[in-house]
């Protein structure tokens, strides 16, 4: 439609739709203000998450419920490296930082992208030979171990602060460029928040890329080959072993990736941050967009990270209208209808809303 | 003509029962050996045991004369011993080429970084993995199915499919568990067509199977197994005379 007017003709489709992203923050921030525009970026940020999950789950099939483990790894490594707690609590370190520490964002991210890969493959050591509901166990209470850390490591020596969380950590900077301040460009002023959802922007694309450059590649057919039957995969000369726990580790690479950013953008973490819960939104992302299917995991991530925000507005006004005043409490009648759109979709599309096609 | 595959006294125990008892099993190159015997003779077992899907708990394994240990399945693809599954083992959610295309893992090299950039390398492998399992499906007579999902496929061509897999690992000796099972008459005569062309390019091939004619027909050597333990072994034509393979097998009226 769009390419009849003269000038458009000609352009690729994906043209239009890179526009429409660009603009998408402006719409948003002008009709909905800068919650929405927040909104948008975590939502970007979840496709991050699911996206490295999917590796996991979707490709290698195995089923992992402490993912956000890794998410809080890459948060309290950038919390750590680059927030005034550190120092505060060890004298030599000050000395040693007298200007503070301000490690910046990218080198946190590669440092957080290879310890998140490491302690996936810690994790997968000792897992390799369960499967499905064992592995979910197993991957559940490594998930626990590491947040009950965060929470008990102020004492003896105050590592994270505890359940007080770390406060203060430096926002997101990188070349000179600090995405909390509004950048002039002369003709018009960007918010801090729409830069965030730029970088974001281009965080989940990269990351969308690699996983379509893994699914179509060597490596990623031996991951589905080991999820669809494991011994043929073995009698297909695949090393089992080496492919799951590179599952794991790229995985949980995204994950610190995601976790880096996530603790720069919010300027605090606590382990109140990186629940079982945070863990079951991330698989149900996954799950309900579309398993092993990267279109359908990106679209899982982006309603569920939604979802739940635009029934939090509409609850009041919905029931104001209804019935002249609010009969439901807006924070119970959310989980309700998230949890029945939950089963709903899962009875009627059980392999996601975006399935793969051929997979019905 | 130097042996293949060369085993012997391979026992295995599955608790109290022995299902195979110093069993020994030589396999020719560019001969196709028959494997035989009645159900619950040891045969699969036999098949696993080699290919190091069990453990053995005794035995010697010698493959083109160098001795190995069958500890890991994708050892023993790697070195050349490929097999398929009486109980058809494909990757089911994955189209027929990609079937295929699995087959070539353990013959492509690109790692994770390759991978995740796509270097002009792996693109290039990528393209000839691509090319060999097209030309693979080709070979056994699939080539219309290639981008139909494995589990949608006839029984036939499920089997054949997962010989076409094992070929793409390149191996020097492919060992069939009951390729024919559940294939009818005509279905039966293209495999065996298939069969003779594989050993024809220089694959030897160690075969399971209880379509007698087809055994009889196309093997250079039998082994037959009963209670775990050979009870015979030689050319189809001796092997088929011999009364304890009629006593405990082929039955008095096959002969």
């Amino acid at each position: 439609m769009l390419k009849r007017i003269p000038i458009l003709r000609g352009c690729p489709y994906w043209l239009f739709g890179l526009l429409a992203l660009l603009l998408l923050p402006w719409l948003v921030g002008a009709s909905g203000g800068n919650y929405w525009v927040r909104v948008l970026d975590f939502a970007l940020l979840y496709i991050v998450l699911a996206l490295g999950l999917n590796v996991v789950v979707g490709f290698a099939g195995l089923l992992d419920l402490g993912y956000v483990a890794f998410y809080a790894l890459g948060a309290y490594s950038y919390a750590l490296l680059a927030s005034p707690h550190l120092p505060h609590q060890f004298e030599a370190l000050a000395t040693a930082f007298p200007e503070g520490m301000h490690y910046s964002v990218l080198l946190v991210a590669v440092l957080a992208i290879f310890i998140a890969a490491v302690f996936g493959i810690l994790l997968g050591l000792p897992t390799l030979a369960l499967r499905g509901d064992y592995l979910a166990i197993v991957t559940l209470g490594f998930g626990e171990i590491i947040r009950i850390l965060m929470n008990n490591l102020d004492r003896p020596l105050n590592l994270t602060n505890g359940p007080k969380g770390i406060a203060s950590i430096d926002p997101i900077h990188f070349f000179g460029m600090n995405f909390a301040k509004p950048i002039d460009l002369g003709f018009i002023s960007v918010p801090g928040l729409y830069l965030v959802f730029y970088l974001f922007l281009l965080l989940a694309i990269g990351v969308a890329i690699v996983c379509l450059h893994l699914q179509n590649s060597r490596i990623g057919r031996a991951w589905i080959a080991i999820r669809e039957d494991e011994i043929a995969a073995k009698a297909m000369g695949i090393n089992t072993r080496n492919m799951k726990l590179l599952a794991f580790a790229i995985g949980a690479s995204f994950a610190g990736l995601a976790g880096v950013f996530f603790a720069a953008f919010q300027g605090f973490v606590s382990p109140e941050s990186f629940t079982l819960w945070e863990s079951i939104v991330v698989l149900a992302m996954v799950v309900l967009g579309g398993i092993g299917h990267i279109p359908g995991v990106i679209l899982g991530a982006v309603l569920l990270a939604i979802f739940p925000e635009v029934l939090r507005s509409v609850a009041q006004p919905v029931q104001n209208f209804l019935f002249g005043h609010a009969v439901v409490d807006v924070e119970v009648i959310r989980q309700l209808i998230y949890g029945l759109a939950l089963i709903l979709v899962m009875l009627y599309r059980p392999g996601g809303i975006w399935q793969k096609r051929g997979d019905v | 003509m130097s042996l293949l595959l060369d085993v012997a006294d391979v026992s295995k125990c599955f608790g109290g029962v022995q299902a195979l008892q110093n069993v020994g099993l030589q396999v020719e190159c560019g001969s196709i050996v028959g494997l035989i015997g009645p159900n619950g003779a040891g045969k699969t077992t036999l098949f696993n045991v080699i290919t190091g899907l069990y453990p053995a708990d005794a035995g010697i394994f010698l493959f083109d004369g160098v001795a190995y240990s069958p500890e890991s399945m994708s050892k023993v693809t790697k070195a050349g011993l490929a097999r398929t599954f009486q109980n058809i083992r494909l990757f089911g959610g994955m189209t027929v080429l990609e079937n295929v295309m699995v087959g070539c893992h353990c013959r492509s090299k690109a790692g994770i970084l390759g991978a995740i950039f796509r270097l002009p390398s792996t693109r290039r492998e990528e393209q000839s993995i691509r090319t060999k399992a097209k030309s693979l499906l080709a070979y056994v007579g699939l080539s219309g199915f290639a981008n139909i999902q494995a589990r949608n496929l006839s029984y036939g061509h499920q089997r054949r499919l997962e010989i076409a897999r094992a070929l793409a690992t390149e191996p020097r000796l492919l060992a069939l568990d009951e390729p024919a099972a559940g294939m009818n008459a005509t279905e039966k005569l293209e495999l065996r067509e298939l069969l003779l062309h594989i050993r024809n390019d220089g694959i030897t091939i160690l075969l399971i199977e209880h379509d007698v004619n087809l055994v009889m027909g196309i093997c250079d050597q039998l082994t037959v197994l009963d209670y775990g333990q050979v009870i015979a072994a030689g050319k189809p034509a001796d092997v088929r005379v011999h009364p304890e393979v009629i006593r405990a097998y082929l039955g008095q009226g096959a002969v």
